[in-house]
């Protein structure tokens, strides 16, 4: 019985829920049950929830009171390590963390609870979301769930396997330069970085202010659209949060897996970002090029459009990114929270400069002082004023694409997940991950990951990437569930379903 | 060709109040160097005609209505402190003896 209720959707718990078939309580049990069996390996939790069955329990009350419940109530969320939670420690990854419990909920993780979702447990993530492997967390690396010996990709690693393993239907991640969409790719499952500014980051432990937006991480474009529209909206706690009332994103994935919502679309094809200059691998240019057959076949109109300057956009964002985040993390002093290292008759500055030199690893180290370089006076013109030069260029470049396309694709990543360790001495290949997907961060526009088949050459997961205008949102999750239902008739099944079984211990499957 | 030198590292890393190791001065001087020299690559194309864009999405206003809200209390400010007298932050000298 449980081992069936953690390989369903949370669109088909919702369903079950709500005749009565399956109560919260079974429904969270059985993923408390595969958290403990699997995650041993996979390591995709920080913390688990102490409270989560007493709360599903209080939601089969209210629920057998005749209570009025959102779709989603009863159904288990993982919620990454970046979003504040009264209740759980929230680390962001990081030694400098360790323990913290805020005194705040983020305002996405108020509204889960607002909705009666069951907060499971905190996710794993490169330290303050500065990384695409996971392996930055100061807690040791998440696994990938297809291949224990491989990166689940990051920032968002632990969400991302934790709904490729069976652990959470739906988990929350945070998107600066990829961190929803990357991981997605290389764990056979759906992201989406929303509009900036259409999901509240008020109480998401800052990494790049510009550029973050917190998003779902699921198994289908539905769930991610019902996720969705329980955390989006204005909040007037987020400066930069987009006043104006959004559509349902649920009823778009609907429209889009039941309709003809690829009959005449105009898809735009990135030259730039097909991997046309090598570095791609083999079976994910060929998947994305079959994936173009079947949207042609389907009515699509598939045209090629030119963004010069997203050759940039790597460059630019780690000027941009490294200076917001050298200036976000001035707040871990030493003072008001988190770790203090004791310096014998040193002063507040020694004991802060002592406390960052223990409790930051070395690519928070690198980057904070990559950024303090790039805001330092004279260089900043030649470095972060050059590189917002290059975030006005690569706007232009997808206006001009929007003018010839409803929708932009690209892969989600150049490659399929690779081995833990491999890149982890090379920053700068490390980065270079991240290429396909940082230009959305850049102009704020929104993206979704999905998968689109398995690379023939090792049997891993692929991503599709769909880019919409800002504020097109709903259209992403339209187009992003008709490509889902295309592709299952054209493979026989989901991607997800294809993953290996997992050993499992301890737990009572 | 890059202009990261050990010493710049450990000024930069004195300005973001980190503690770095010598070791860690000579690995960043590299890396930093290799680094910098690639997101330099920025200002071939960011003529002086090009506007710089701060933000994605430009908003103005951003202004919650001006209506008393719920505050930390002074025990939920300070609960993850790792010192504090009980209602203030409680730190080491803020001034050497230098000073």
């Amino acid at each position: 019985m449980s081992a069936d209720l953690v390989r369903l959707s949370a669109a088909e718990l919702s369903t079950k829920l709500a005749a009565g078939e399956v109560s919260s309580v079974e429904v969270t049990q059985a993923h408390l049950d595969r958290i403990a069996a699997v995650d041993g390996d996979v390591h995709a939790f920080l913390h688990v929830s102490q409270d989560a069955l007493a709360t599903a329990a209080q939601v089969d009350a209210d629920r057998a009171a005749g209570a009025e419940l959102g779709e989603l109530a009863g159904v288990p969320i993982a919620i990454k390590d970046v979003l504040c939670t009264l209740d759980m420690p929230s680390t962001s990854g990081s030694r400098i963390l360790e323990g913290w419990v805020p005194p705040y909920d983020a305002t996405v993780v108020a509204r889960l609870r607002a909705a009666r979702l069951i907060p499971l447990g905190k996710t794993n993530m490169d330290e303050f979301a500065m990384g695409s492997s996971t392996e930055h967390s100061a807690y040791g690396p998440t696994r990938n769930p297809w291949d224990l010996s491989r990166i689940p990709g990051g920032s968002g690693g632990g969400s991302a396997a934790a709904v490729a393993a069976f652990e959470a239907p739906i988990a929350l991640g945070s998107d600066t330069g990829g961190s929803i969409r990357q991981p997605a790719a290389v764990t056979g499952s759906v992201g989406v970085k929303p509009t900036y500014g259409g999901v509240s980051r008020y109480g998401a432990i800052a990494l790049a202010s510009s550029l973050d937006q917190v998003g779902p991480v699921s198994r289908t474009v539905l769930d991610a659209a019902l996720v969705h529209d329980v955390i989006g909206g204005h909040d007037p706690r987020d400066a930069t949060s987009i006043p104006e009332s959004w559509a349902s994103m649920a009823e778009a994935a609907r429209r889009g897996a039941s309709g003809d919502s690829l009959k005449g679309l105009r898809v735009g094809v990135v030259t730039q970002l097909r991997g046309d200059g090598g570095g791609f691998q083999a079976g994910v240019s060929q998947r994305f090029q079959e994936t173009l057959d079947l949207l042609a076949g389907a009515g699509a109109d598939i045209v090629e459009v030119s963004a010069p300057n997203f050759e940039y956009a790597v460059a630019a964002y780690y000027l941009i990114l490294p200076a917001e985040a050298s200036s976000n993390l001035a707040k871990f002093d030493s003072v008001r929270f988190g770790l203090r290292v004791d310096v014998a008759g040193g002063t507040v500055e020694d004991v802060m400069a002592a406390t960052r030199e223990a409790g930051f690893g070395d690519e928070v180290k690198r980057r904070v002082i990559l950024g303090t370089y790039a805001l330092s006076a004279g260089y900043y013109d030649a470095y972060y004023g050059s590189a917002q030069k290059v975030r006005t260029l690569i706007q232009r470049d997808f206006d001009s694409c929007f003018a010839q396309a409803d929708i932009l694709v690209s892969p989600s990543a150049p490659t399929t997940a690779f081995k833990l360790g491999e890149k982890l001495d090379d920053p700068l290949a490390m980065y270079l991950n991240d290429v396909t997907t940082i230009p959305a961060n850049l102009a704020g526009v929104p993206g979704m990951g999905l998968p689109m088949g398995l690379a023939p050459e090792d049997g891993l997961p692929v991503g599709l990437q769909l880019m919409a205008p800002a504020r097109g949102d709903a259209q992403l999750y339209e187009v992003g569930a008709a490509i889902e239902a295309l592709l299952q008739d054209a493979q026989g099944g989901p991607v997800w379903a294809q993953a290996p079984a997992l050993a499992t211990t301890g737990g009572m499957l | 060709m890059s202009e990261i030198t050990p010493e710049r590292v450990q000024h930069l890393a004195m300005l973001a109040r980190i503690a770095l190791t010598d070791d860690e001065v000579q690995r960043l001087t590299g890396e930093l160097g290799a680094i910098v020299d690639a997101v330099a690559t920025v200002q071939q194309v960011a003529t002086p005609d090009v506007p710089a864009t701060s933000h994605p999405i430009p908003l103005t206003g951003g202004m919650r209505p001006d209506v008393p809200g719920q505050p930390l209390t002074t025990e939920q400010a300070l609960a993850g402190a790792p010192d504090h007298d009980g209602s203030r932050f409680r730190v080491t000298a803020i001034l050497g003896e230098e000073q």
